[in-house]
This record gives C-alpha cells, sequence and structure tokens, in this order.
C-alpha cells in the first residue's frame, strides 16, 4: 500500500508536467485549431536558457522568471514571424511548419550547447516527506503547477485582454467587429504557451538531465494527456495529463518493463481516439439555433 | 444634416469576383437608413466593406475619415458597431462576458453601459450567468444589439435583425431600436427582408439590385414608387 501510494504521488508530480506542456498545446489548439509539435522543443530550448542564467550565477527563481519571460517574449515572435504566414494556408501547410520548428530548435540546441547530457539543479531537495510518502521535490513541482493553474485561470476569467483571447480563439470575426485585435490576442497566447512549456521543461530537467532530446518523449505524454482531456479543454488538458501521469507510474511499476511506458502512451492515444474522439472534457459548447 | 458615412463608387470583391459595381450611399447623422434587395444583391456586402471585413475599392468616409486601408478592429475603434448576418454572438461566453466584450474599445469600467443594457432588454439582466448559445433566436439578437452598442457607437450597423424570428418578436426588436437610435443618439444603417417595416422606420431607403444601386431617395418616396410596391412590398 505504501508503495502503491507513493507511486500515485510521484505519479502526480510528473502527471502535472505532463498537464502543464499539455494546457500549451491546448492553448495554441483552441486559438489557431494547431497542433503545435514543436511545443516540446520550444520548452527544451527555454530550459537551455534558463540552465545558462543559473550556470551565469543567477539565483534560481530570478533564472526562473527571467525565463519565462524570455520565453514569452520568443513565443509571440515565432508567431508574428513563423506561424502568421501561413495563417489561411491550408492546416496541413501549417503543421508542417511546426515541425521544422521542432528540428531547428532540436538542432540549434545541439549546436549551441552540444548533444552532451548536462545536470539541471533543482529548486528543490530531493528530501522524503510524510513518512517517505512523497519528496519535496514531488511537492515542489506541483505546487508551482497549480500557482501557474491559478495565475492563468484568474488571467482568463478575470482580465479583459484574457476574456478578449477567449473572444478571439472562439470567433475571430466578431471579435475584430469588437475591435479586439486577434492577431495580437493570437501572439499573446503563443507566447503563454511557450512560458507554460519553460516550466513544464524546468520542472522536469532535474529529473530526466537537460539534453537537446530531453522533451521527446514529454511531449508524447503531454498529447495523449491533452487528447484524454479533449484537445480543445483546458481543464481536460490538466486531468488528462495528471491522469497519464499516474498511469504510467503505476503501469511502470506494477505491470511492465520501464522501458515500455513510452508504448503505454501511444496505446492511451489510440484507445482514446477510437472510443472517445472528443476526448473526456470535449464537449460541445451548449449551442440552440 | 450632414451624413455620417458615405459610400462613393464603391466596389467589393470575393477573390477576384466583382460583386458590388460601384454603389454611392450616404447615411444622415441620427437617422435610420435602410438598404433594400433581394436575396444576393450585395447588401451584406455592402456592410462588409464599410467594416474592411472584404477587399473593396472606392471611396468610404466616416466622420471626415477615410476608411480605406483601416483593419477591421481600426474601424471598429472609429465607432461602428457591427452586428453581422447569423448576429455573431459568442455563444460558448456569458452574456455579461459578451456585453464586456462590446466595450473592449472603451477600456473604461463598462458597468454603467451593462445596466442601460438591461433597462433596454431585461430579458439579458435574468439570463447575465448563462452561455449566449443557451439562449432563444430572439435573445440572441438582442444580445448582439446590446454588445454593438456596448462600444457607444456613433454608427450602428445591423444586417437583418429580424432573421429567423416570429414577426411578433420582430416588432419588438424594431421598437426598441428605434428608440435606441433616439435615445442613444446613435445612428442606424439597417439591411432588412421586411421592407415595409424597414421604410416605415426609416428615413432614406436604397434598393440594390445585383451590386448596384437602381432606386435612392427618402423612405417615403420608395413606399410610394408603384414598382417597388409590385416587388418588394407585395
Ligand atoms: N463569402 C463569399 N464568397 C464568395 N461570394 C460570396 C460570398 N458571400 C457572398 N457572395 C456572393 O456575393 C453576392 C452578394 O451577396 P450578399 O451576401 O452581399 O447578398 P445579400 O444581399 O446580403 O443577400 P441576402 O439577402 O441573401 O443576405 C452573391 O452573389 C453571393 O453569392
Ligand atoms: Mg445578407
Amino acid at each position: 500500500m505504501h508503495e502503491f501510494l507513493q507511486q500515485v504521488f510521484s505519479g502526480f508530480s510528473t502527471g502535472a508536467i505532463y498537464a502543464s506542456l499539455a494546457l500549451a498545446l491546448v492553448m495554441i489548439y483552441r486559438s489557431t485549431e494547431l497542433v503545435n509539435f514543436a511545443q516540446g522543443e520550444m520548452a527544451m530550448f527555454s530550459t537551455y536558457i534558463a540552465w545558462t542564467l543559473v550556470s551565469a550565477g543567477l539565483p534560481f527563481w530570478l533564472a526562473f522568471l527571467a525565463t519565462l519571460t524570455i520565453s514569452f517574449i520568443g513565443g509571440m515572435a515565432i508567431e508574428r514571424i513563423v506561424i502568421r504566414p501561413v495563417e489561411n494556408a491550408p492546416v496541413l501547410a501549417a503543421v508542417v511548419v511546426t515541425i521544422g520548428l521542432l528540428l531547428i530548435f532540436n538542432s540549434v540546441a545541439g549546436w549551441i550547447y552540444s548533444y552532451t547530457v548536462q545536470d539541471f539543479p533543482s529548486p528543490f531537495h530531493d528530501r522524503p516527506l510524510l513518512g517517505a510518502l512523497m519528496t519535496t521535490r514531488d511537492l515542489g513541482v506541483i505546487a508551482v503547477t497549480l500557482v501557474m493553474l491559478v495565475l492563468l485561470f484568474c488571467f482568463f476569467r478575470f482580465t479583459t485582454t484574457g476574456l478578449a483571447m477567449r473572444a478571439a480563439a472562439q470567433n475571430p470575426a466578431s471579435a475584430r467587429l469588437c475591435g479586439i485585435p486577434v492577431g495580437r490576442m493570437l501572439a499573446i497566447g503563443w507566447g503563454l504557451a511557450a512560458a507554460i512549456g519553460a516550466i513544464a521543461g524546468i520542472m522536469v530537467a532535474p529529473v530526466l538531465f537537460l539534453d537537446p532530446n530531453m522533451m521527446g518523449g514529454v511531449l508524447l505524454y503531454a498529447f495523449a494527456g491533452a487528447l484524454l482531456g479533449g484537445i480543445a479543454s483546458p481543464i481536460g488538458a490538466v486531468v488528462g495529463g495528471l491522469i497519464v501521469g499516474v498511469t504510467e507510474n503505476l503501469v511502470g511499476t506494477y505491470l511492465i518493463a520501464s522501458q515500455l511506458k513510452l508504448t503505454v502512451a501511444l496505446i492511451l492515444i489510440i484507445i482514446v481516439l477510437v472510443v472517445r474522439p472528443n476526448g473526456l472534457f470535449g464537449t460541445a459548447t451548449v449551442r440552440r439555433v | 444634416m450632414a451624413p455620417i458615412l458615405t459610400l462613393n463608387g464603391v466596389k467589393a470583391f470575393y477573390g477576384q469576383s466583382e460583386v458590388l459595381h460601384g454603389i454611392d450611399v450616404a447615411v444622415e447623422e441620427g437617422g435610420m437608413t435602410v438598404l433594400l434587395g433581394a436575396n444576393g444583391a450585395g447588401k451584406t456586402t455592402a456592410l462588409r466593406a464599410i467594416c474592411g471585413v472584404v477587399r473593396s475599392d472606392g471611396e468610404i468616409m466616416f466622420a471626415g475619415k477615410p476608411l480605406h486601408g483601416r483593419s477591421t478592429e481600426e474601424i471598429a475603434a472609429l465607432g461602428i458597431a457591427h452586428v453581422p448576418e447569423g448576429r455573431g454572438t459568442f455563444v460558448g461566453l456569458t452574456v455579461e462576458e459578451n456585453l464586456r466584450l462590446g466595450a473592449y474599445t472603451r477600456r473604461g469600467r463598462p458597468d454603467a453601459g451593462m445596466g442601460r443594457m438591461y433597462g433596454y432588454f431585461p430579458i439579458l439582466a435574468e439570463r447575465r450567468r448563462q452561455q449566449a448559445g443557451a439562449l432563444s433566436g430572439g435573445e440572441q439578437q438582442m444580445l448582439a444589439i446590446a454588445r454593438a452598442l456596448m462600444m457607444a457607437p456613433r454608427l450602428l450597423v445591423l444586417d437583418e435583425p429580424s432573421f429567423g424570428l416570429a414577426p411578433r418578436i420582430v416588432e419588438d426588436i424594431f421598437v426598441i431600436i428605434e428608440r435606441i437610435r433616439r435615445e442613444e443618439r446613435v445612428s442606424v444603417l439597417l439591411v432588412e427582408q421586411n421592407a415595409a417595416l424597414a421604410l416605415e422606420l426609416s428615413d432614406h431607403a436604397y434598393l440594390i439590385e445585383t451590386g448596384y444601386v437602381v432606386a435612392s431617395g427618402t423612405a417615403k418616396q420608395l413606399a410610394d414608387d408603384p414598382q417597388i410596391r409590385r416587388s418588394y412590398l407585395g
């Protein structure tokens, strides 16, 4: 029982990371109906930025905030420079562009930082808590994710810009007629997604160690989480990410060799797509015409 | 009175095909002007040209400023509120959120305007926390008009507000539109299939056929024109 609970808690902590990245995917999907295959590599690149800043002697949390800011600006720039030109192109063209971004970020990171695996500092020491049920690291990751979620919720729920972003995602033509600059809203969405991804990367790097391919598996789990929750549902992404994290941990511990854990994610994606194509939370909005 | 909006030789295009072939329209400040015409005549396209939604050519002046080359959101910020065909409400957001969005260009506290809108449309106050998509067609049309007015526009552009509504509700809505025009001192440009009702409420009218203005004048002149009576007032 003790081991089981241990695995559940550590599953929550990895799940929180998947949930963050899944949320980034969902945010972009909702506003542009585009799956951003580069989300993981963008997060990896952000993590290298954090690593550079920490290595340069910046205190961890200062480097953390600086990285989020840089990632936010970088995400907006990517939207402006790379995504906007294919905004009205067929979806496939846009998808190819995000795959291109994935390759670019991966090779540029390899070129700048080399493919050698680096240690990444954790701000939470790995001390046992609650009679070794969980560790301070698990708790720290979950807490950071929670704070992020609450801030995002308040932003979208209570600020004018957040509301305008939801409107622009839902009905861009009407949003323009209300005077909302839809292009700027999309750019902010990409910036936010990049910053959320940066948090996921920074949280996962102490466990996985930092290298340019670090986020490949994480992105797959995040996809599984996003699809499980319903690719257009932010709450779904969070719940889906947590479920995937816990499942992955339990399956890896009790059922199969941990080398096969990634297979579990793929099987999960396939099952969801077959059984519930709209995901757990993918209900259509109430509509009466 | 001087016109607040003028179209001079305005052409409009979808891709390569020209749908409006150079129309002249003027909307008097503080008045209500209606565009009439059969299905596919180009009425909606004329409104879209004003708001910069379709590519257009020719001169469009609003309150002394040319609209050409401005984006839709800039035109909205100048004070043109457009309720598009199909209403354009944000169905996944609540009634209150829809109204807050209407006030986006004003950047102030929207609460005052909201109270006034709930005064015009008490049913919206009752439903303020409901998703707009769950409203009835008539309620959605009221919401769309209220959302547009939250902008405190100088010109309200309405594309077939009666579409798909029961006759009794249509009358209610037009009574309110007329009241709003007086109380909010807003000019109105209306597109309407129900020609009899529209001519009764409007000061000026234009008849559009296949992309040309084929008749124009005071609403009374058009209502008395025997040919228009035969084709549109039946
Ligand atoms: N999005 C579009 N793409 C291409 N052609 C269009 C588009 N919308 C309208 N048209 C064409 O432009 C012409 C004018 O259409 P418009 O919608 O302006 O007519 P309307 O007068 O508003 O008609 P209705 O009373 O049916 O609303 C029609 O021939 C129509 O087929
Ligand atoms: Mg029309």
